[in-house]
């Protein structure tokens, strides 16, 4: 049954919430949804961008108080 | 209190070396004993494996004898824990014997893990073990020439691995004489050069500069040995002559075992460094699954925290200090010239242009840092 997780890439720098991002769908099942929390502002762009490029599910982005909401669903 | 602590790696030295000069009377009198289990009576200086695969360290300078380190008082022994009771207070080493403690402090790093990606530990070269780092050594002593690819897995230990083999490689066959046939090509998982943006925006030039390419978005898949061909995540192949990887990372096989966290990585609190749902039970280094790079420093500036805290929790009952994110890192940009990122939860780094200068306090600090692990710098 898929899952939905939280990846907490909040004031990481290094890696960094795309890094952190594609560790965790290694770890993920087909059709888990991982909502992605980051501070830099960067991650909108870049998240979807990779996403799109690898060929998983990019699903919304929203912002609330300096945090970024990704969210994005493992497809393959 | 019993203050355990599990693993001898910097950071659990540095802690236990720190807590000992902070509790000497509390050891004297016996209101608190502190105890260091480790799967090994020898200390790695790992980041001396870098200098290894280029041949310029030699393994006996890795290494010092872990008991000659530690402080009086510390209670040392080289019998690895495999079972951790946690609900109880204690421990089951792999000797058979039971350690009960007030405090624990879990800091027993990582290991690489290049057998996740299919036919990558057998076609590539890499530097995170002694034997790894010789072999790849003779590897490019016996190099006349070609394609050069370095892989990058992640989370992987030490962030400026991937950049500072790279220059040095490109230094390394440069000083061959091999400039001309030799092309480095350097990949990386995320669309720049490096994950901290200002390192990348230096990082990129000076490729460009060395004649360096790269490849970015790029996510290890699988090697075809027999073709010599790396592929990505991302639909792209390289063909390659010679393949160096920085391989993905896994916390330790018995914390996963144990059920402490997936893949080894046991959940931390970030700025107070307990594991999740536990107040007596705290992480240091690699080991946690704090989003912050995987590097010694780290492992240093949380073991201080965590022995100001722990050696207050035995005075006053309460730990008195948060951990901001702390991290610093050289990073070697050739041979002779270094430069360095320092940053926290709030600040990214400022790199500066690489110097002479900061290569030299490398290199010093490889030496120091034995004076660093005893918690003395």
């Amino acid at each position: 049954m898929a899952e939905k997780k939280i990846v907490d890439g909040r004031g990481s720098f290094c890696p960094g919430p795309l890094m952190e991002l594609i560790v965790a769908l290694k770890s993920s099942q087909i059709g888990d949804e991982l909502e992605v929390l980051s501070t830099d502002k960067g991650s909108a762009n870049d998240i979807p961008e990779w996403v799109r490029k690898v060929g998983h599910e990019y699903i919304s982005t929203t912002e609330d108080n300096g945090v970024w909401h990704i969210t994005v669903r493992k497809t393959k | 209190m019993k203050i355990l602590i599990v693993g001898g790696g910097m950071g659990g030295t540095i802690l236990a070396n720190n807590l000992a000069r902070r509790l000497t009377n509390e050891l004297k009198t016996g209101k608190a004993r502190i105890t260091m289990l480790s799967a090994s009576d020898k200390h790695m200086y790992q980041p001396g494996l870098l200098y290894l695969a280029v041949g310029r360290m030699t393994p006996d300078e890795l290494y010092r004898d872990q008991a000659s380190l530690l402080e009086p008082g510390i209670n040392f022994q080289v019998d690895p824990v495999e079972e951790f009771q946690l609900d109880n207070n204690r421990v089951k080493t792999k000797s058979g014997k039971i350690h009960e403690y007030d405090v624990m402090v879990i800091a027993t790093g990582s290991r690489m893990f290049p057998e996740g990606v299919p036919g990558l530990a057998e076609n590539a070269e890499t530097f995170y073990t002694e034997e790894t780092a010789l072999k790849m050594f003779k590897r490019l002593q016996s190099f006349e020439g070609g394609k050069v690819v370095i892989a990058v897995g992640i989370p992987h230990k030490c962030p400026m691995a991937p950049l500072e083999i790279t220059f040095m490689l490109h230094d390394y066959f440069k000083d061959r004489g091999l400039a001309d046939k030799v092309q480095l090509h350097y990949t990386y998982p995320i669309g720049r050069v490096h994950s901290l943006e200002n390192v990348a925006k230096w990082a990129a030039p000076e490729m460009d500069k060395l004649g360096i390419k790269y490849e970015t978005f790029f996510n290890i898949k699988e090697v075809d040995g027999a073709k010599k061909i790396l592929r990505s995540e991302e639909g792209v192949e390289i063909n390659y002559d010679l393949l160096i990887t920085i391989p993905a990372h896994k916390g330790m096989e018995v914390l996963e075992k144990n059920g402490l966290g997936q893949n080894g990585w046991i959940p931390t609190n970030r700025t107070k460094l307990n594991m999740e749902g536990r107040t007596n039970v705290f992480i240091c280094g690699d080991t946690t699954n704090i989003p912050i790079s995987k590097a010694g420093s780290t492992a240093h500036f949380e073991a201080d925290v965590l022995g100001e805290n722990i050696a207050a929790m035995v005075k006053m009952g309460t730990p008195v200090r948060e951990y901001d994110g702390k991290v610093f890192c050289f990073v070697e940009a050739g041979k002779d010239r270094a430069t360095y990122a320092m940053f926290d939860y709030q600040n990214p780094p400022d790199p500066k242009a690489p110097t002479k200068a900061v290569h030299w306090f490398k290199m010093a600090y490889n030496k120091l840092y034995w004076i660093s692990a005893r918690g003395l710098l």
